[in-house]
């Protein structure tokens, strides 16, 4: 078992599913011929065909409205909106119809399609090119969101997104496209977090580049004598909340660290869900995320902009140092 | 629609020895600025990505040059041509590239996000379509206020497949609105064809919804500039927008990380012939006597005052997050 790039565990899964199931289709803008502009998908229009391969024009409400109607109708589209920014331009079909169909048809038929899109900051790509569009998603029941941290988490949950029977957003961080990693023959089960370090001390919770970015600031916490526990959601609805009430249960402190802005975001959603349901057993609760504002271009700005290892672990470090506080966010 | 020869009566400005040597210098300016902000990149100095106007000057600087104070333009995020055309200066337009404080927008926008509220240039937007969004609502109030300004919206040809483009055309026209939409037509919408994910010809769709709409050579300014003045003049007298399919061509990659295979054979040669600097040259020293020695030193001068702009780029500071005082409100 080699290891690949996130970019090529992406594009092993969609070939692996068009190959095995031929209701899958795959279109979006640059995607076949030019094979993404991420590099991701190249190779796929040549293997299977521009029937079940294809560009689309600059047109992303068709694109995610052809994408719902080919879906009750029998296929498994996969479509590529190719920045997370974008989708707002898509959002009226994946929210008004297919996050509702399933439930407004009296679960007539379900829509299975898949939307696919590059997220994130820290590559200087300014305010419109480095969104996360998590928090404009959240609130929407009917859409599952999956976010993987590595290339076999990538391969493993898209393929299992294209199996799913509802509306996916699969969401890829631009930068971890070039990040190596084993990948398996596995299909995941979305909605399943998974403990990807253990400890007693703290419990920090994560998703995509945050998790890189906790397990290198746990490296640090660890040097200082501070074990902490890192937990990778993997998916963000539905939320796998058991995983991360047993692992807060033990450590009894959690924090949150969420690339997204600090309002409305799923760290938010993640801190009421422990204070509600495991208040007795927390020292502290508290959560990273990014300020309340567009992502800036200038180097110095963006690197100030968002939670690094070091900013974590000095976090969980002046947190732990400081007495311990009776209740969530006391003592922010 | 109005015949044409009822909108010629707007100060017609026949270019002259001089204005034909501005126009040519403001080109040599964004191919230069261009070339600078490429090297730039290749030093680390120019972050992220960018999208190089390179070959396409003639349609910003044919269009802007008959705007008058007041008018707006929107431009994208090939926008470096559209800002310094509308009157951005190369000094605080490259600091902006490099992300210094002393930047356009303080380096807080970068390549993709000049806006320069000041010189009319409401904004170049990342997102396809949106330049045209701006310009529409800019003509909104323009007419509200019955200012008689106008507003102008680039964008390119593969933005013509997209909803705010079919729904802002069709807004403007019913109102009437003093908005000219110029498609930058340069054939590829990144690395796509125009022509395979588009059904039928650009310029149809303003001409179905009765827009007036004409062709222009993109690579000469002065067809580019004649055209401009034509629908300016007929924007502003009220009579509603007007949609200029401007045919150009790019002659670097998409983006940064672009190198273009996708080029049919031979392509870029038979544009590059028809650069528009080339195609300027030749009708200055053609029409005008102008030696090509004095456009070589012309040149030359633009490219020495653009090495002055990278350098005192590069001694600028950075903005300081520590003291930045970022609110997310106007208070
Ligand atoms: C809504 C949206 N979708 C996709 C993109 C990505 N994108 C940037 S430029 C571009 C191609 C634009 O082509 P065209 O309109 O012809 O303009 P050109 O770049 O050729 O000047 C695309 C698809 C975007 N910026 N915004």
């Amino acid at each position: 078992m080699s290891d690949i790039e996130f970019r090529h565990a992406v594009r092993d899964a969609l070939d692996e599913e068009l190959a095995r199931d031929e209701s899958v289709i795959f279109f979006g803008e640059d995607i076949a011929a030019a094979g993404g502009v991420f590099a991701v998908t190249t190779g796929l229009y040549e293997k299977h065909g521009p029937d079940r391969v294809f560009d689309t024009a600059i047109s992303e409400l068709a694109i995610s409205g052809a994408a719902f109607g080919s879906a009750v109708a029998g296929l498994r589209p996969v479509v590529e909106v190719m920045f997370g920014d974008f989708l707002l331009l898509a959002l009226d079909s994946l929210i008004n119809q297919s996050a509702k169909y399933w439930y407004l048809s009296n679960e007539q038929a379900s829509v299975p399609l898949v939307l696919r899109s590059a997220v994130g900051g820290g590559g200087r790509f300014g305010a419109i090119h480095s969104q996360m569009p998590i928090t404009w998603l959240l609130g929407v029941p009917g859409i599952k969101i999956v976010c993987p941290s590595t290339p076999g988490d990538a391969k493993a949950l898209l393929k299992a997104a294209i199996r799913d029977d509802n509306p996916v957003v699969f969401l890829e961080h631009k930068r971890l496209y070039s990040i190596k990693g084993p990948v398996t023959e596995e299909v995941a089960e979305i909605g399943k977090a998974s403990v990807v370090r253990e400890g007693s001390d703290v419990t920090i919770v994560s998703a995509m580049k945050g998790v890189h970015d906790c397990l290198a600031a746990a490296e640090i916490l660890a040097a200082q004598g501070v074990q902490a526990e890192v937990i990778d959601l993997r998916t963000l609805r539905p939320l796998d909340t058991d995983t991360v009430l047993t692992s807060t249960k033990k450590t009894n402190r959690i924090l949150v660290v969420e690339e997204g802005p600090e309002t409305g975001g799923w760290a938010g959603e993640i801190l009421a869900c422990v204070v509600d349901q495991a208040l007795e057993h927390l020292d502290d609760a508290w959560r990273l995320a990014t300020p309340d504002r567009p992502v800036p271009y200038s180097p110095p700005l963006e690197d100030a902009f968002y939670p690094d290892a070091q900013k974590i672990a000095d976090s969980v470090l002046g947190r732990m140092t400081q007495g311990e506080p009776l209740i969530a966010g006391a003592a922010r | 629609m109005t015949s044409k020869a009822a909108v010629k009566e707007s100060e017609s400005t026949a270019p002259d020895r001089e204005l034909s040597l501005d126009l040519y210098r403001q080109m040599r300016v964004i191919r230069s600025f261009e070339e600078t902000v490429q090297a730039l990149f290749l030093r680390g100095q120019v972050h992220g990505t960018t999208h190089l106007y390179t070959g396409q000057e003639a349609g910003a600087v044919g269009v802007c040059g008959v705007l008058r104070e007041g008018d707006w333009v929107a431009g994208t995020y090939r926008g470096h041509g559209h800002s310094l055309a509308k009157g951005v200066t190369a000094q605080r337009l490259m600091d902006e590239m490099l992300g210094r404080s002393t930047g356009v927008c303080g380096g807080r926008g970068g390549s993709m996000n000049v806006i320069d509220v000041e010189r009319g240039l409401i904004g170049c937007f990342g997102i396809i379509g949106g330049s045209i969004a701006a310009a529409t609502g800019v003509a909104v109030a323009a007419k509200q206020q019955g200012r008689q300004a106008v507003a102008v919206a680039f964008f390119g040809e593969g933005t013509s497949n997209q909803a705010y483009f079919h729904e802002c055309l069709n807004f403007a026209q019913v109102l009437k609105l003093p908005v000219v939409f110029v498609c930058e037509n340069n054939l590829y919408m990144e690395f796509t064809p125009i022509e395979d994910v588009t059904a039928g010809e650009i310029i149809a769709r303003p001409q179905a919804m009765g827009i007036r709409s004409e062709q222009v050579d993109g690579n000469d300014v002065w067809a580019v500039r004649a055209a401009a003045e034509d629908a300016v003049a007929h924007a502003r007298s009220g009579q509603g927008p007007v949609f200029i399919e401007s045919l150009t061509y790019r002659f670097v990659g998409h983006s940064r990380s672009d190198p273009a295979r996708y080029r049919k054979e031979g392509e870029l040669d038979r544009w590059r012939e028809r650069d528009p600097l080339l195609v300027a040259r030749a009708r200055l020293s053609e029409e005008f006597g102008v030696p090509a020695e004095s456009l070589d030193a012309l040149d030359a001068e633009v490219e020495a005052e653009l090495e002055l702009v990278a350098e005192r780029a590069m001694a600028a500071p950075y903005p300081d997050p520590a003291t930045e005082m970022a609110s997310e409100f106007k208070a």
